[in-house]
């Protein structure tokens, strides 16, 4: 048995996160061949490194198969109901910025905020005899965002990729995506509607509440703790 | 299990109770179409309902209410007037921490009658009353019509009534409009600029300096808007002894006849409000003949914003005195707008409620 630390497998976000981790004391690395999904944490004892899609993570925080776990708040939100029960955030960490936002075409000059987004819903009904289409994959986060406000009238369309050319193949009127630049969104010229966005998503270090905390993992958990100079237990292991 | 044979005799013994009443048993398919109840609920139902895929027939969903699918077979192929009976499962989704069940039984009982509005009211509330009887309930009255009634004669544009009508149902949104229709918010900023500068250039020039046009949504409807918000901009704000007419009856909890009363006393600076309020004074009466303590009834000026919005007059809900956090016993309401909605341009007044079997049962078991 050991503290399994699943960080996410491939590209910058890894790259970054063996870095964050370096930068504190602990230092991962990929075991064997480039190809491999293994890897170890150096000089920690009890604790292994485990590399997985940054998309599973979140599942595999809820379900107590990893103890700690590298991904986007987004991810956690969007994947997890009732996530406060299952998992604790231990610490934001820096990279991986990006917002959830809502987009609509630049020409839409009458639409600034989510009240003109409803009033537009209402219009689009009228006219068109359906509810206006907002393509997303993020359907959790983007109803509860237009629940608060009292958004009526519009439907969720589900794009799991290149969400952004929805609008001009006429298959949505408006997205909600993640953007950390608007670069691509500014490409297809659309606009992010003012206010807040629908979630304001980092790469985050998480722990498991549902883990099996045994004698092992609690003194791994400490271990890390003292090695990267800080309490890690807190909200996790409550005795 | 979340239906107990115990549920399931009640639901059976009230199902009997109301056919001894004359009502015609009627059925509805577990799966129903996703895409009818999505259009009546908006997404908000997705959370709220499961939903399933076909790759036939499409999404389904597992029936949320028998009301819909009564509604739609009444108007398929029904005679008026009408009265419907049913008893089965239907399932929810429930936030996590809730103890509410996922699936249970309701009993309903719904009125296609015409004939006499107040009557069919009083009757469907009097038959739930008779059914939950030997328990000490609370039963709380509410008239969406009332409200519907008010914002109708607000003295405003067609399209800020409109646009508070289609927010009845959201409260939050409901009051920033109210605010910013009133003058007592200031029109977004945004708005403003954009009016300004529609003033100097034409909408085709804003729209067309702004990006190519793409998608569904045309340059004529954005331009129909801007002509809308340059309307809403230049309206004088609803006069502020209306908006506290609005909000008064919002605040407004009293026993039904005392709340009758000072409805009366309000229709005085808002008169759209008669007509409803002689709709409620005869629905007291009818209640009243069927022996009814209306004195005793609570009347309550929000009740059934929050719940599925369908409810469009009549509104009730009985719940257990000792456990007022348990959702209602029974509830209720005139849908008369659903049966247009679902009617294909037929419409049919109709008034309905259930009693969730399976909590009347456990409250039983407790007595």
């Amino acid at each position: 048995m050991s503290l399994k630390l699943g960080v996410p497998s491939k590209g910058r976000l890894m790259e970054k996160t063996f870095d964050w981790f370096g930068a504190r004391g602990v230092h991962l690395k990929r075991s064997g061949s480039d190809r491999e999904y293994a890897a170890e944490v150096a000089g920690l004892q009890g604790v292994s490194l485990v590399l997985l899609s940054a998309g599973e993570i979140p599942r595999d925080l809820a379900t107590g198969r990893i103890h700690l776990g590298v991904t986007g708040t987004d991810l956690v939100q969007e994947k997890i109901a009732d996530w406060r029960s299952r998992i604790v955030r231990v610490d934001e960490m820096g990279f991986g910025n990006a917002d959830l936002v809502l987009a609509v075409p630049k020409s839409w000059v009458d639409v600034e905020t989510l009240d003109d987004l409803d009033a537009v819903a209402a219009q689009f009904r009228r006219v068109h005899g359906f509810r206006l289409r907002i393509a997303t994959k993020y359907h959790n986060l983007v109803h509860a965002h237009l629940r608060a406000y009292g958004v009526a009238d519009y439907q969720l369309v589900d794009s799991q990729g290149a969400t952004e050319g929805t609008i001009a193949n006429r298959t949505a009127e408006a997205i909600a995506d993640i953007t950390s630049t608007g670069e691509t969104l500014r490409a297809n010229h659309l606009k992010v509607l003012a206010g807040v966005p629908v979630l304001r998503s980092q790469a985050t270090l998480f722990a498991s509440r549902t883990a099996d905390w045994g004698k092992i993992e609690r003194a791994a958990l400490q271990a890390l703790g003292s090695v990267m100079g800080r309490d890690m237990t807190e909200g996790v292991l409550h005795d | 299990m979340t239906v107990t044979l115990a549920h399931r005799r009640v639901a059976a013994r009230l199902l009997d109770a109301l056919l001894a009443k004359g009502a015609q048993p009627v059925d509805a398919d577990v799966l129903q179409p996703a895409e009818t109840l999505l259009d009546l609920y908006g997404e908000s139902i997705r959370h709220r309902a499961y939903v399933t895929d076909d790759p036939v027939k499409g999404e389904q969903m597992l029936r949320p209410d028998f009301t819909v699918p009564v509604v739609q077979m009444h108007m398929a192929d029904g005679a008026v007037p009408a009265r419907y009976a049913y008893a089965g499962e239907v399932f929810r989704k429930q936030l996590a921490g809730t103890e509410r069940p996922n699936e249970f039984l309701q009993v309903g009982y719904e009125v296609f009658d015409g004939s006499d509005p107040a009557a069919a009211d009083a009757e469907v509330f009097s038959v739930m009353q008779d059914l939950l009887a030997p328990l000490e309930l609370r039963a709380t009255v509410g008239d969406i019509g009332i409200l519907r009634a008010a914002i109708s004669g607000l003295e405003t544009t067609e399209r800020r009534k409109a646009a508070l009508a289609r927010h009845i149902w959201r409260p939050r949104r409901f009051r920033t409009l109210l605010d910013r229709f009133g003058g007592r918010a200031s029109q977004p900023e945004n708005r403003k600029i954009l009016v300004a500068a529609l003033s100097e250039r034409s909408a085709e020039a804003l729209i067309e300096a702004a990006g190519p046009v793409q998608g569904v949504r045309d340059a004529d409807e954005i331009a129909a808007r801007l002509d809308a918000l340059r309307e809403d901009v230049n309206t004088a704000p609803v006069p502020a002894a209306q908006v506290e007419v609005l909000e008064d009856i919002l605040r407004l909890r009293e026993t039904a006849p005392n709340a009758l009363e000072r409805l009366r006393d309000l229709a005085v600076d808002l008169p759209s409000l008669v007509p409803a309020l002689d709709g409620m004074a005869a629905r007291l009466e009818a209640l009243s003949s069927c022996g009814v303590d209306v004195a005793a009834l609570e009347f309550d000026g929000t009740y059934g914003r929050s719940s599925l919005e369908y409810y469009d007059g009549f509104v009730f809900g009985f719940y257990a005195l000792r456990r007022p956090h348990l959702a209602p016993v029974a509830s209720g309401g005139r849908y008369d707008a659903l049966t247009k909605v679902l009617g294909q341009g037929r419409a049919i007044p109709a008034v309905g409620g259930i009693i969730r079997a399976g909590l009347l049962a456990d409250l039983e078991g407790a007595l």
